[in-house]
Formats: C-alpha cells, structure tokens, sequence
C-alpha cells in the first residue's frame, strides 16, 4: 500500500465563469495502485474528466485547479515549475483522449508525432526514436508499421488512430495512463480489442486511470471504481464490490438502468430529474432532489465518506449503513 | 493532384478571357469615336476617319477582341494614345516599381501583422492583445490616403527621414511601402490572431501538451503550422493585390507604377493604356489567387491525398 | 444555427421529460420533486429558446456584451443627424467663398478652419457626410439585393444558371476593385447616380458568393427538404425559406460592405473622379487639401479623421454583430 501510482488529496478544481463559481471538482480523493486498472464513472458533467485533466495540468480555461494534492508516485505534482510538470507529462504520466479523430495534429505525419515525447524526454537520436517508435506501434498491434508512419492522422481508421494515441502515450513507459473516455468514440468490436490492449499494457506493469460513462467497460478492465456525482466521489470499491453491493443510490439507479438496458424490459429503468447545475447545487447532498429516499439530513448537510461493510468500501450517503445488508442481484 | 492543378488552371485562363471581354466591351460601350475625343472638336474629320481605320476602331467589337487577344498573347497590347509608346514596355517599366513596393509593403505588412497576432493571441484578453487588436483594426479602418499623407507629412517633411517622393533611391520607397502594407497588416494580425485562438482549442494541442511539450513547443511545433494555412493563403492573395496596382499610394508618392499608369490612362483619355494596365492587373490578382489555392493543397496534407 | 440550437434544446428536454415520466424509484416523493424540477426547466429552456431567436433579445445580448458596438452605433447614429440638420448646425454655407479667410487654422469662428477658397470645413464637412453616408448606404443596398438574389438563384438552381453567375462573379471579383470602380466611372461618367451604380456594379459579386454559399448549405436541411416534399414553389422557397435565413449574414456583410463602399467612393473623389466640385465630399475634399498639405495640414486631415471615424464605428459595429448573429464564421 505505501507506494501508490497516484494520490489525489482534496483537490478542487473550479471555472470561473461570468456567472460565478462552478466547482467541477470538489474535494475529490483519489488514489491508484500500481499495476491495477482504477476506473472513474459517472454521467458527463461530473467531473471526471476535470479530475483527470487536473493531474495532467490541462484544465481550460478559466478553469484552474484551486487547492489539493497530488501526488505521482510520491513525488507532489502540484506546486512545480511548470517545467519540472512538462519533465514528468509525457514520461512519468501520460493521457489519451476520447476523440482519437481531433486528438492528433493532422498535419504532422504518424510517426513523428510518436516519436516527439521520445525525444522530449529521452537523450535519443532521430534514428533511435524512430526504431522504437516503429517498436511501440508493432506492440500495440499496428502493422505495416513503416508505411503506417510515413501517414498522416485522416488516413487512419479510429481505430487505428486510437492505437496510435496509445503508442503515442506509452513511448516513454510512464508510470500511469490516463484515459479519457478512450473508446467512446469506436466501434463496438474496436472498442473489445483497444479494452484489451489496455489490459496487456496494465499486465505489463502500467497503472492505468480509465475514465468511462460506460459501465460495461468499467465492468471488464478495471480493479477498483470511483462513482463521481456533480464535482464529488459519491461511492468507491472494487469492481466486484461494488457492482454487487452498490450502496449509493446513484450507483443503484445507474446500475438498475444499465441493467434495464439489457433485458427486455418495456420500461427502461431511468433515475428522476436532471443532472443539478452546479452553479446552483441543492443544499445538503447534492442527489437529494432526485433520490428515492431522501430524509431530512438529507437536504441539509452533506453525508461524509462512510465504510460501507467490505474493505474499501466507501459512499457518501447517511443511509450507508442500512443499504449495505441489501445486496443487489448481479448483473 | 495534377489533373486537378490542370483544371484549375484552365479554369483560371477562363476567367480571364472574360475579365478581357468584360473590360474590353465596358470600354467600348463609350458613346463617341474615342480618337475624335482625343484629337478635339476642331480635328479635321477626314483625318479622324483615317485613324480610326488604322486602329481597327471600325471593325465590329468581337473582332477588334480577338484582335486584341491575339495580339496580347504576343505581348502586344497596342499603343498608347496620350504617351505614343507601346503600352507593353510602359507597362513592364512601371511593373519595376510596383513589385519593389509590393515586396517591400508585404514585408513590413507580414512582420507587422503575424508577430502582433501571434502575442495577441497568446496574450488573449491582455493589455497588449487590446492594444494590437485595436491598432489592427484602426489599421483597417484608415483610408490609404490618410496612412500616406500623414506619413508623408510626418516623416518626410516634418522630420526629413525620408523623400516627400519619387522614385530615387531605396529609401523613397519606405514610406509609400508602410502606407501600402498598414492595411495589410491589420488583416493579417486579425487573422493569425482568430485562427491561432481557434487553433489553441484543439484537442491535438492538449495531446501536445499531455507529451510534455511547454508552451512554445506546442506553440511552435504544433498551433502555428496549423494556424498558418488559412493565413498563408490570404498572404498570397494579398500579395497580389498589392502587386496590382496601389493607385492611391503610388499617385500620393508620384511612384510611376502600374496603378498610377492606370490614373494617367484615364486622365488621357487613354483606352489602349487603361486596358492593358485594368487587364494586367486582374492576371496578377488572377494567378495569385491560383497561386494561394495551390499552396494551400500542398501544405495541407488533407486536401493533398484527396486530390 | 439558431433554429438549430433551439431545437437541440427542445429535443433534449423532451428526452429528459420522458425520463422522468419513466422514472424508476416513483416514490411521490421523488415525482413531485422531478415534476417541480422540469416545470424549473421549462420555464429556463422557453427563456433560452426566446433569447435565441427573437432580433430584440439578440440586440440586448449585443448591448450587454459588446459595449463597444453600442457605441459606434451611437457614433453613426451621430453622423446621420449631423448630415441629415446640417443647414441647422452651421451658420456658413458649403459652397460660398470667403477669399479673405482663405486656409485659415481652426479658430472658434472656424472649428476646423477653411479651405482653399475660404469655405468653412466644418460646414463642408456636413454637407459632405450626406454625399458620403448616402454613398455608403444606396449602393451597398443595390449590391446586397442584387447579389442575395442571384446569389440564392445561382445556389438553388444551380446548373447552367449557377455556373453563369458564378463565373461573371469570378470575373469581376478578378478585378481590383479600385481599378474596376475607375473603369466603370470612366465608362459611365462622374455624377451621383454613376457613383451608385459603380460602387454596385463592383460589390455585388462577392456578396452573391457568400449567398450562394449559405443557400447550398440550407438546401441540404430538413425544412428546405419537408417545403420542397409538400410541395412548395421553387420561388416560394427561395423567396420565403432560403433568403430569410440568410438574413444574419446580411446583416453582417451589410454592416461591413458600408465602409468599404465608403472608402471606394473617397478614394475615387481623391483621385478626382468621383463627386465633382462645387458638390462636397470628404474624399473630394481630401484632394482639394492635398497641395496645401504643408501649410495648412488641417485641410485634407479632417475629413480623412472623419472618414477613418465613420468606418471604424462601422466596423466595430459588424464585429459585434457577427459575434452576436455568428452567421458564417463559425465551422
């Protein structure tokens, strides 16, 4: 446990818009253990991707991070130079993104886009870089490397371009990956095989951050999950856990309308209201308006992290502690 | 790439054989025998009859065009009336002048305008953005003969830098050069600015950045080679505008190129002169918007393999 | 691309409304609350839906964003008045010569001096802005209706009629504009009307370009398609359904086609082919100072300042009403 990937304290990430305030992310924590898939999931808007672009130091503007820790490895990412955060992005930490279509710069060819951070980080000569990119994208099952680097993003399939961020991210073995939403955007049978790949580069010693709307996806690949809901983490466990015992109502109404996708069930299984504005969240929990069993504290304080039954297991709900004896069949 | 160059350039040719129809017929639709007009009311009408027959000005319109055609494909476009000399060679001389100011405005116009657009956009929202952006557009907003008077009495005759005018040394180009290219400037720094900001919000320059380039890296390798496109090619059909004939700045400076040729074409009454300088200049601003297309395809690689 | 957002927003409300008709979890509880919360919302989206699509409530959007716009607005509005009660501003008249007072520097008699021939600029200068803003406004309106018309023919028709059109505009858009604007004047003679019909002659193309443009782009719509599908006129639809909705970009392009066609006619007068003496025109009178440049400077400066001033106001103003209507800017 002591050497975590990645430890996100309290980080709170904001938008200063004309309108005020908006508090992407709020008070999130965070952690990664090496070698493991740690997924986040929750509807668009609730701060994932925010979180994750924090760690990467790519919050838009105005966006900025406002306060909290993080940690890579144990070494603080907040707080550097914005050199030293150029020295650790790309060779420490890397991301890939949702739209593998406008990810890459158009009029640069392949290859050398692969090639860039090798040479950014590593004391590499062109040669060099260009034989272990060749090397890089061989591994994530790219073939006819050579003509392949020599194309220009639009004449690669999503797929292909999807593959060739992930080479792109992984030239220099970072420690961790992120990855935004990395199959949203490709086609079923694609997004088996990009899952996969992901899988292997986790086996061969990469932590990895997968970000998803997607709870099929977080299903498959990922061993721990975060439950986001506007700006906060509302629930964490690990996969079989949580997907078993979901103690938030959000994560069971999520589920329960995943599921309801599934079966044939005339009516689909969707959780009331809206996702709150954040520049107007109801007092006390912020799922208050659109939960079921909504009580008085409720709708003024808003819950902790409380255990809820197994190890690691966690949920910001003050019902925490009756749900935990109700499981949920599995899906 | 090439079958389609080669439609394009037919295309080009097309429409300038209708730029010399149109001009051709516009300049004969004037009631009244022009060498009648030239030679005064007291000109005997025999003599009038005479010269109009040498000229051709008797045949019907469509062949004196082909005429003209055949004889501009040769080099030939007539002779001046008011000047006695063949228009080519007045107009190969002019050309002299116009393309050292041309190159000279382009100069300063691109130096100008991509550095102030550049920090503009980099700086977006600061002090020094407010200040380009507002002199960009005060750039735009100036009539020529403003920028060149003000100039011309500032810097020529107030202070004594430079020539008030003519065309006799280097530096006697420098100020008709800045009033010409301050326009052009502003257009410029608008545009790098609008497509460097557009540019910056790409999701390739988080993916930059995300490898660890720093700002100028990203700013460098990745935004300006994308952003510049759009801005190459206004540059070269900005270049070619100015190569056609700056009439106002070049009569401001008394710089004999082919704008103030077109000016002393008409003053003269002049049909061959204003003809040939009219027809001259829309195959500059012709072949340099051919020029600004091709370019484009080359440096974009999207259009490039598609074609 | 108004419509378009609007319906956007139509069609994600209905979505949510079925939601949260399909609720799971409807407790009475949570159904009020949702039935409360899409009331909330509907009365939000009937405030956006508005704002996108009545002129008035983008008039007050461009007020309450770009300052700068209202101003120049001001600033034209000014000038109108000003040629419009000229007779009631100034005590001298535009044409009567003082040649005791000749080039006098601006004095309070004198605001910004005399000409020449001893004539009040200031004077001049109103009565020249009535020659100057009618060349601004007459043209630019014959350019725009000519070129929207063939701009929407060419573009709906296309075929032979596009490729005539098309190819006539090319050709005059070859031409400088200034070399074109001399040509045509010296073919048609100097005289207000002539210098109309110039500056139209010579502007149209472009717009019928942009038009044309915009009408592709329309055709491909559903509305253009259902109209076409019941049966509407060909000229019903251009006339009703394409031109209107090339509205926004006209008003643009006219807010921007005004001091070009300003600046033509004052660069035409200054070169002494435009407006003839005694009539007054700020260009006319730029020329008529230039060979006094060094002595009295004022001469030739005021009406180029209030030529720079009348453009800059247009100008300022088409940029804020390009960012408000946003008509062809942006992909």
């Amino acid at each position: 446990m002591e050497s975590k990937t990645l430890e996100i304290r309290n980080l709170n990430t904001s938008f200063f818009t004309q309108q005020g305030e908006v508090r992407a992310a709020c008070d999130v924590c965070l952690e990664v253990q090496p070698g493991q898939i740690t997924g986040i999931v929750g509807e668009s808007g609730c701060g994932k991707s925010v979180t994750a672009r924090s760690v990467m130091g790519l919050v838009r503007y105005p966006g900025r991070v406002v306060s909290g820790e993080i940690l890579l490895d144990g070494k603080a990412m907040t707080g550097i130079s914005g050199k030293e955060a150029c020295s650790l992005r790309g060779a420490e930490v890397s991301m890939i993104f949702q739209e593998p279509m406008t990810s890459l710069n158009p009029v640069m060819k392949v290859g050398k886009q692969v090639e860039e951070a090798l040479l950014l980080h590593r004391k590499l000569s062109k040669k060099e870089a260009a034989k272990s990119a060749a090397q890089m994208l061989e591994k994530v099952g790219i073939s006819d490397v050579k003509n392949r680097m020599e194309c220009y993003p639009h004449q690669l399939s999503g797929g292909l371009r999807q593959r060739v961020m992930i080479a792109m991210a992984m030239i220099c073995s970072p420690k961790l990956l992120i990855a935004d939403e990395p199959t949203t955007a490709l086609d079923v049978t694609v997004e088996a095989q990009i899952l996969r790949l992901m899988k292997q580069l986790c086996d061969a010693g990469t932590s990895i951050l997968l970000i998803s709307h997607n709870l099929g996806v977080i299903a498959q690949i990922c061993d721990y999950v975060y439950v986001m809901y506007a700006g906060r983490v509302v629930e964490q466990a690990d996969t079989m856990t949580l997907f078993d015992h979901p103690a938030h109502p959000y994560t069971r109404g999520l589920l329960q309308a995943a599921r309801s996708l599934r079966s044939d069930a005339e009516v689909l299984a969707t959780i009331p209201g809206v996702v709150p504005n954040l520049l107007h969240l109801p007092a006390g929990c912020s799922f208050s308006p659109r939960c079921g069993q909504c009580q008085e504290p409720c709708k003024t304080s808003m819950p902790d992290m409380l255990p809820a039954g197994e190890k690691g297991h966690l949920v910001r709900c003050f019902l925490a502690e009756k749900e935990k004896q109700q499981p949920v069949e599995a899906i | 790439m090439v079958r389609n160059a080669l439609q394009r350039l037919a295309q080009s040719v097309l429409v300038l054989l209708g730029c010399a129809l149109l001009i051709f017929v516009m300049l004969r639709i004037i009631p009244g025998n022009p060498i009648a007009v030239l030679m005064g009311e007291h000109a005997d009408n025999t003599v009038i009859e005479r010269m109009t027959a040498e000229l051709g000005l008797d045949q019907p319109v469509l062949v004196q065009f082909f005429r003209y055609i055949g004889g501009a494909l040769r080099g030939d476009f007539g002779t001046s009336y008011s000047l006695g000399k063949p228009v080519s060679s007045l107009m190969a001389s002019a050309f002299v002048h116009t393309l050292i100011l041309a190159l000279l405005a382009a100069v300063f116009a691109w130096l100008i305008g991509i550095t102030s657009g550049i920090i503009a956009a980099v700086k977006k929202n600061s002090i020094l953005d407010h200040l380009f952006m507002g002199a960009s557009l005060l750039g735009v907003s100036m009539p020529v003969f403003m920028t060149a008077m003000l100039l011309q009495y500032f810097f020529a005759y107030r202070l004594k830098l430079f020539p008030i005018a003519g065309m006799d040394s280097f530096a006697a180009y420098i100020l008709p050069a800045i009033a010409l290219g301050w326009n052009s400037a502003g257009s410029v720094a608008r545009l790098v600015r609008s497509t460097l900001l557009e540019t910056l919000e790409e999701n390739y320059i988080d993916t930059a950045r995300a490898k660890g380039r720093g700002q100028v890296g990203v700013l460098v390798v990745h935004a300006l080679r994308n952003a510049m496109l759009p801005v190459i090619t206004m540059m070269a059909i900005q270049f070619s505008g100015l190569l056609s004939g700056a009439v106002i700045t070049e009569t401001v400076f008394s710089i004999n190129g082919i704008g103030r040729l077109a000016v002393q074409a008409i003053a003269g009454r002049d049909i061959p002169l204003l003809q040939g300088t009219v027809l001259f200049s829309a195959a500059v601003v012709v072949i340099g918007n051919f020029i600004a297309d091709s370019l484009y395809r080359v440096l974009d690689p999207r259009i490039r393999r598609e074609a | 691309m108004v419509s378009d957002r609007s319906r956007k927003i139509v069609r994600e409300y209905e979505e949510q409304q079925k939601n949260a008709v399909a609720g799971m979890n409807a407790s009475s509880d949570g159904s009020a609350l949702a039935g409360k919360d899409a009331k909330e919302r509907e009365e939000e989206l009937k405030r956006e839906i508005g704002e996108a699509e009545t002129f008035f409530t983008l008039m007050r959007r461009l007020v309450r964003e770009n300052k700068l716009a209202v101003f120049s607005a001001a600033v034209i509005l000014l000038f109108i008045l000003a040629a419009v009660f000229a007779p009631l501003l100034t005590p001298y008249s535009f044409s009567d010569m003082d040649l005791m007072n000749r080039l006098c520097a601006p004095s309070s008699a004198h605001l910004f001096g005399t000409d020449a021939a001893g004539r009040d600029i200031l004077t001049r200068l109103l009565y020249g802005s009535r020659v100057s803003l009618l060349t601004g406004v007459v043209p630019t309106i014959m350019s725009m209706l000519g070129g929207a018309l063939l701009g929407v023919i060419a573009g709906y028709l296309q075929g032979i009629v596009d490729a005539v059109i098309m190819r006539i505009a090319d050709v005059v858009l070859a031409f400088p504009s200034m070399l074109l604007a001399m040509v045509i004047v010296y073919m048609l003679g100097d005289g207000l009307v002539n210098i109309f019909l110039t500056l139209a002659l010579v502007n149209w193309a472009s717009v019928a370009r942009i038009v044309r443009a915009q009408t592709l782009a329309l055709k491909e719509t559903e509305y253009v398609e259902a109209a076409r599908v019941i049966g509407v006129s060909r000229t019903r639809i251009m006339f009703r359904h394409l031109l209107p909705n090339c509205l926004p970009t006209l008003i643009v392009l006219f807010t921007l086609n005004v001091p070009s066609a300003i600046l033509t006619e004052s660069s035409l007068s200054f070169l002494g082919l435009g407006v003839q003496p005694p009539n007054a025109s700020w260009g006319l009178m730029v020329n008529e100072g230039r060979q006094y440049l060094y002595n009295a400077p004022w001469v030739s400066l005021v009406p180029s300042i209030a030529i720079m001033l009348i453009v800059l106001a247009f100008n300022f103003l088409g940029d804020g009403l390009r960012d408000v209507l946003d008509p062809y800017q942006k992909k």
